[in-house]
């Protein structure tokens, strides 16, 4: 326990990706089974112990602290578990820990009729840190910052395996992962999971950029603006799953509910709607899918007002046929076969576009103007499908952002590396005309888009251009001209200036255009395609 | 026999000794201000006069240039006020020169703390508990989870993060009065003698406790440090430094913090802290009410912090107290 006691502190100070990584791939390589185990799965929120929640250490503090007390110190805390851990009577004698595979299993056999005398017992063998680590152990509310992707990269790089194989590997196994650990620590055969409906990792796509490729080697194929997503299907259950390997299944059900064959398929999921813009029976633009993400129930009038279907890029296993290591044209065909057997209303295929060559796909690309489409595809004919991204099989390629030239408003320091420069940027347009008396209306915040040089130069605009603080925000003179560049923009009420933009980024610095020739607001709403 | 002490009035502004017509650490210009210690929130220039022990006299007029009006009150030197009130400076373990006082009249003995700590430390003498009618006490850590650990622990930490990484340098934020020097002689008590390097806004208090007789070692500027020179060095700065362009020159910094706050883990991230030292000039929650406790007066009053768990923890144990809502104590950085 010291020693996930240790982990879990310094996770908490450290902001640096690859200082995290090191730490937990530090612990992961040095702590024995089945503690480094269990402590990946608390770490992933992989542990659930019914009878301790947050209640349940209030109630036990409850019964030794004046609650006005309690009451003062969690508000002032604001965590319960470190509260309690900060409370409780430090030990009379030397502390002797348990280990982490002793709190699982003392956790694990506690009831609500037990926990108010075990839970003590536990906290008594601890110091301050072991009594935070073994509450956040109990109560599954570690909230700091590893993700599960962050973790399985750990893994990967304690063990010198790829992290493909261990996303693979991973999904099905059950905590404390001693199959997972054989395999990566001691080269055992990997843990087999044929009847799972585990997650694959997806293949992923470069930027074309400047490169020209002959349609002859690449087939072509519209990119769906909508989330990627993967449906598999095994041993009678069926799951979708986000790109980072997130069961999403509950967000949408009508999607698990409709896959029958065992498979496991790669799409784009996206709405119906023609009322948010879209063709009759078609896609709807992003904005129209956002109203269903994040959702953990959905209810059957966001199913029929927004109606989620994936459309089909590619099929990985068909029928307990692994195609992975065949080439794109064979699945193409194999997915061509699979997608009249699939309900109609929730799955369809993503077209091939047909092109004579470069410059024709180039034209198709410019006109289309269907709100759901992003961009192009390129995929290599002979392409195995290969978790992440591998140079030459597979291209993006995205229309061309939009663009509006925006008033530097604000500016707030940034994080981790970037911790002493102002690098969040707010920025508006002219309400009107600015010479008229308009206003500013902020309309959006990137933090990139610019070089390191850059943001030098832009830091030291922004410290001497302020006039006004407002805690870590400067408000500046309003002085500096953005390009700004954006995928889309939306209708937003949550926004004052009544406009969302999609992913914007900074793209130019103009200190070449004054400030009142910036863009007003009405060029921003003529871009609105809601 | 009720008593009400109404020779004494806490006001927003102060706390005012009526017969003598002497202010307590005010925040505003008055004709005449007894001063517990440096710490800006507690002493201000542009007063008439101002009784203070030397030490805080020669800080005060280090930092804010007044000297006018200047009368110096060693430690435990009984002073008559005007209107029949005596004044007694007494250690208060917080910072150099920092002081409780003691007034007495008409038979009846109030202690104002000011700020105060219980540990020992090597910069300044140890709080002296001080019997009285009336204890006028800080709760700056008024809460029960604050129990601050043995320095020598918080001490160690630092040192073994810099020994573990000979390539960065440690930076540490610390109150550039009382803090950074209390912080550094722990670090000599220690056994650490290399060069400790300074902000450039840290050296005149520096100097100041070194004038006094307190030994800091081996001392240096970062600005004019050699290539290389950091690598491996303690770095003490000013809390606001941490995360600003100054410390851009640093070869890696470790981002330390020296404070009483750092025990709560949020607090701690938010000033984007990695190496959290939990040191502090105050009482904890344990000394804080040890202290009413020895003390024993028939009434305590409290000045500032968390002032709502003092309470609570007074009605619970049966003693008579009550709040005073003085403004202009800051407590962010200590």
């Amino acid at each position: 326990m010291e020693e996930f006691a240790a982990l879990l502190d310094a996770l908490v100070y450290t902001r640096s990706r690859n200082a995290k990584l090191k730490l937990l791939a530090d612990y992961l390589r040095s702590t024995p089974d089945p503690d480094r185990g269990w402590a990946l799965a608390a770490l992933t929120d992989g542990l659930d112990f019914p009878a301790v929640k947050s209640s349940t250490i209030r109630n036990l503090l409850m019964e030794r602290i004046d609650p006005v007390l309690w009451t003062l110190s969690r508000e002032y805390v604001g965590d319960s578990a470190e509260t309690a851990s900060l409370l409780w009577p430090e030990p009379t004698e030397a502390p002797s820990p348990p280990t982490v595979a002793e709190a699982v299993d003392a956790l694990s056999r506690m009831t609500r009729a037990t926990v108010m005398a075990e839970l003590p017992r536990l906290l008594d063998r601890l110091d301050g840190n072991g009594r935070y680590a073994l509450l956040k152990l109990a109560t599954g509310a570690m909230r700091i910052g590893i993700s599960a992707r962050l973790a399985k990269t750990a893994f990967a790089q304690a063990f010198d395996v790829s992290v493909e194989d261990v996303e693979e590997h991973w999904h099905g196994q059950a905590p404390p992962y001693t199959a997972l650990f054989d395999w990566a620590a001691h080269g055992a055969e990997p843990p087999n999971a044929d009847d799972i409906p585990l997650f694959r990792p997806f293949m992923l796509a470069h930027g074309l950029e400047d490169t020209q490729v002959d349609l002859a080697d690449y087939a072509a194929e519209w990119k769906w603006d909508g989330i990627r997503v993967q449906v598999v299907r095994a041993g009678g259950a069926t799951r979708v799953y986000s790109r980072s390997g997130d069961d999403i299944s509950a967000t949408f059900p009508e999607i698990a509910e409709a896959l029958h064959i065992d498979a496991v398929l790669d799409g784009e999921l996206l709405v119906r709607g023609a009322h948010q813009g879209g063709e009759e029976g078609g896609a709807a633009s992003f904005n129209a899918l956002q109203q269903r993400l994040g959702r953990k129930t959905v209810s059957k009038k966001m199913r029929e007002e927004y109606p989620a279907f994936v459309r089909l890029y590619d099929a990985l296993i068909v029928e307990g046929k692994d195609l992975r290591p065949r080439p794109w044209s064979e699945r193409r065909m194999a997915l061509e076969a699979l997608v009249p057997q699939l309900d109609p209303a929730r799955f369809d295929l993503s077209a091939v576009i047909a092109a004579a060559d470069f410059a024709e796909l180039s034209a198709i690309r410019e006109r289309a103007r269907d709100d759901a489409i992003e961009g192009v595809m390129l995929k290599r004919r002979d392409s195995p499908y290969v978790a992440g991204r591998r140079t030459g099989l597979w291209y993006k390629w995205k229309r061309d952002p939009l663009l509006v030239d925006c008033v530097l408003m604000y500016a707030q320091r940034g994080s981790g590396k970037r911790s002493s420069f102002y690098s969040d940027y707010t920025f508006g347009c002219w309400d009107g005309d600015p010479d008229e008396g308009a206003d500013l209306l902020p309309v959006g915040k990137a933090y990139f888009g610019f070089t390191d040089e850059e943001l030098k130069w832009l830091d030291r605009y922004v410290r001497n251009h302020t006039v006004n603080r407002f805690g870590p925000v400067r408000e500046t003179d309003r002085s500096l001209v953005f390009e700004v560049a954006f995928d889309s923009v939306h209708v937003s009420k949550r926004h004052k200036s009544g406009v969302a933009m999609r992913f914007p980024r900074i793209s130019r610095i103009r200190t070449d255009k004054p400030a009142h020739e910036a863009d007003r607001m009405d060029t921003l709403r003529k871009l609105i395609r809601d | 026999m009720a008593r009400d002490f109404s020779w004494i009035r806490p006001e927003p502004w102060g706390i005012h000794v009526v017969p003598a017509d002497c202010w307590i650490d005010p925040s505003r210009p008055v004709d005449r201000a007894l001063v517990t210690h440096g710490h800006a929130d507690h002493a201000r220039g542009g007063h008439g006069s101002t009784f203070a022990t030397p030490e805080t006299l020669a800080i005060m007029k280090l930092r804010y240039a007044t000297e006018a009006g200047a009368v110096p009150v060693p430690y435990g030197e009984r002073i008559a006020l005007p209107g029949g009130v005596a004044a007694t400076w007494i250690p208060a373990g917080h910072v150099l020169g920092s002081a409780q006082i003691l007034l007495e009249h008409a038979g009846e003995r109030i202690v104002v703390t000011g700020d105060f700590k219980r540990r020992p430390d090597p910069t300044c003498p140890p709080f002296e508990v001080t019997p009285c009618d009336v204890l006028i006490t800080e709760a700056t850590f008024g809460l029960p989870v604050f129990r601050h650990p043995p320095v020598e622990q918080e001490i160690a930490k630092l040192l073994s993060a810099l020994a573990a990484n000979p390539e960065r340098c440690v930076l540490v934020g610390a109150y550039a009065l009382g803090k950074a020097q209390r912080l550094i002689a722990e670090l000599r008590r220690a056994g650490h003698r290399d060069t400790i390097w300074l902000h450039g806004a840290m050296e005149r208090m520096c100097r100041l406790y070194e004038d006094w007789g307190i030994d800091l070692g081996p001392l240096r500027l970062v600005s004019e440090a050699g290539k290389g020179e950091l690598a491996g060095a303690i770095i003490v700065a000013p809390p606001s430094a941490l995360n600003d362009r100054w410390s851009r020159r640093l070869p890696d910094p470790i981002t330390a913090m020296a404070s009483g706050w750092m025990q709560v883990r949020q607090r701690a991230r938010q000033r984007m802290v990695e190496l959290p030292l939990v040191i502090s000039d105050h009482a904890d929650w344990n000394e804080l009410t040890q202290t009413v406790v020895e003390v024993n007066p028939a009434e305590t009053w409290i000045t500032h912090g968390r002032e709502e768990a003092m309470l609570r923890w007074c009605q619970l144990n049966q003693r008579k107290a009550r709040a005073l809502a003085l403004v202009g104590y800051e407590d962010e950085d200590d």
